[in-house]
């Protein structure tokens, strides 16, 4: 129903299998994720929801015994290819954790440590980055007179928004959140929804949530994980009010298990 | 999994099912007063529609109070949204089955001859309203198509009745107000048939989550 104004896809996960040694925690996982589109990727505790995520931007890759196979090709070029450069994959596909994870210095350096990672040095240039990534993260007004204080003197919805701060100052093109919002109050939750919602139209965003409300208000797409195996993906309205999988509608209406 | 909130279902079910009886009672007893001519069945017709609107509001309240507390998603979202569409309808039959019974209170000088076809028409529109009714709580998809089908009869009847009134109205100028009546009872059963179609339309989306007016507009 929505193909057709559904657009380009930017990442494409072809028969994605992931271990832990024996523990097959993706199970041939076929779907593609739209540009500059909120998906959701939602299901029970273990399902593979972070793990897959973490293959997005390779974080899986220093996990001892892990083997994956299959493809992950973002902007149509694998990203587990010999030539890819992981440190500027991860400057276009960044992430932001559940916990909150401001480094312990200034706000400041914590926006420009990325920025000055790929070389920025130019202190004009960095204060704009800085401003605009803690505009775009809706946070700067609430820090803009106190730049020089440690981050972490800020409460857990402002380190969040901090951290999302931190990812957009590279610039990324992608952002995956994973359960980003799970520990914070209600205002800090929709502060940090109304910005992906805003964020969207310059970047894809991919969350994990737990909060099916949540997905429901921020995504167009969705995907349900189960066991490791992706059972449905479409569009968040259909998913939600006729899902086509008997077990996405034992989930999502709590009658699981 | 979810006991409390199937329980509320359930009482939202067994709700539903009270105020389709009460539609049925509603619309058959303005049928037997037609039928009979009787004012004292006739008076008992707006009492039960008053209770109609009672439980309108009634199932109202558990709708919003099910869609605020528990923010059902799919078959649930349906089945409760259904039922807030569906009790509008409800309450329009018993709006009719009164006006009915309103013009019987008030009737003279008809004969049993042009009553006989409105008595047909009637069985036909409270099968309808039964079937609809029990098609939501047994969710069942064929029965509400069957419902919808059915409205067609309904609709042929009130061709008939106007067609043979019209002949009244030319032979027998002085049953013309008889014709009138007449006219409008069959007038309100085929709008209770076509509220008892609205009612299995949206059985059918509970079910399958298509409706009609979607198919329509596509
Ligand atoms: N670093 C790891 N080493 C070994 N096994 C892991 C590792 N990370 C995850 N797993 C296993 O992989 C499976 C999927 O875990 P994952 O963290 O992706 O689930 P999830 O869907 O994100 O769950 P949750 O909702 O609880 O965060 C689980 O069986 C988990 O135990
Ligand atoms: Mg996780």
């Amino acid at each position: 129903m929505c193909e057709n104004n559904r657009g380009k896809n930017i990442i494409r996960s072809n028969k994605l299998n992931l271990y832990y040694g024996d523990n097959h925690a993706l199970k041939d996982i076929s779907f593609d994720i739209p540009e500059n589109r909120i998906t959701a990727l939602i299901g029970p505790s273990g399902c593979g929801k972070s793990t897959f995520l973490k293959t997005l931007n390779r974080m899986n890759d220093l996990v001892p015994g892990v083997k994956i196979e299959g493809q992950v090709l973002y902007k149509g070029e694998d990203i587990y290819g010999k030539a890819v450069d992981v440190t500027s994959l991860r400057k276009q596909i960044g992430m932001v954790f559940q916990k909150a994870n401001p480094f312990p210095m200034s706000i400041y350096d914590n926006i420009a440590y990325g920025p000055r990672t790929h070389g920025i040095r130019n202190r004009a240039h960095l204060d704009e980055i800085v401003e605009r990534s803690l505009r775009d993260a809706a946070i700067w007004d609430e820090v803009k007179d106190r730049l020089n204080k440690s981050a972490l003197g800020l409460s857990g919805g402002q380190q969040q928004r901090i951290c999302i701060a931190r990812a957009l100052a590279v610039e990324p093109e992608v952002l995956l959140m994973d359960e980003s919002t799970s520990a914070l109050d209600p205002i800090s939750t929709s502060k940090i929804e109304e910005l992906a919602m805003e964020l969207k139209s310059r970047y894809t965003v991919i969350m994990v949530t737990h909060n099916m409300q949540q997905a429901l208000r921020v995504s167009d797409y969705t995907a349900f994980f189960l066991l490791g195996e992706l059972v449905e993906f479409g569009d968040t309205q259909t998913i939600f009010s006729k899902p086509a999988d008997k077990r996405t509608e034992a989930y999502i209406t709590g009658r699981f298990g | 999994m979810r006991t409390y909130f199937d329980k509320q279902l359930q009482t939202l079910n067994d709700e539903m099912k009270a105020m389709g009886a009460l539609c049925e009672d509603a619309i058959a007893l303005a049928a037997k007063a037609l039928s009979e001519n009787s004012r004292e069945l006739a008076a008992k017709v707006p009492p039960i529609s008053s209770a109609l609107d009672q439980k309108e509001r009634d199932v109202e309240d558990i709708c919003l109070k099910l869609l605020l507390r528990q923010q059902p998603v799919a078959g649930d979202l349906r089945q409760i949204s259904a039922a807030l569409k569906m009790i509008t309808d409800m309450e329009r039959i018993g709006d009719q089955a009164e006006d009915i019974a309103e013009i019987v209170v008030s009737m003279s000088g008809c004969r049993q001859e042009e009553v006989e076809l409105l008595n047909s028409m009637a069985r036909s529109a409270i099968r309808m309203v039964t079937d609809s009714v029990d098609a939501y709580v047994k969710q069942d998809l064929e029965l509400a198509k069957q419902v919808i089908a059915q409205d067609d009869t309904v609709d042929d009847y009130f061709e008939r009745v106007k067609k043979s009134l019209v002949d009244i109205m030319v032979k027998e100028p002085d049953m013309g107000s008889c014709a009138l009546d007449l006219l409008m009872i069959g007038k309100y059963f085929e709008r209770i048939g076509d509220h008892a179609t609205n009612i299995a339309e949206w059985v059918i989306f509970s079910v399958t989550g298509e409706h009609r007016s979607a198919e329509l507009s596509n």
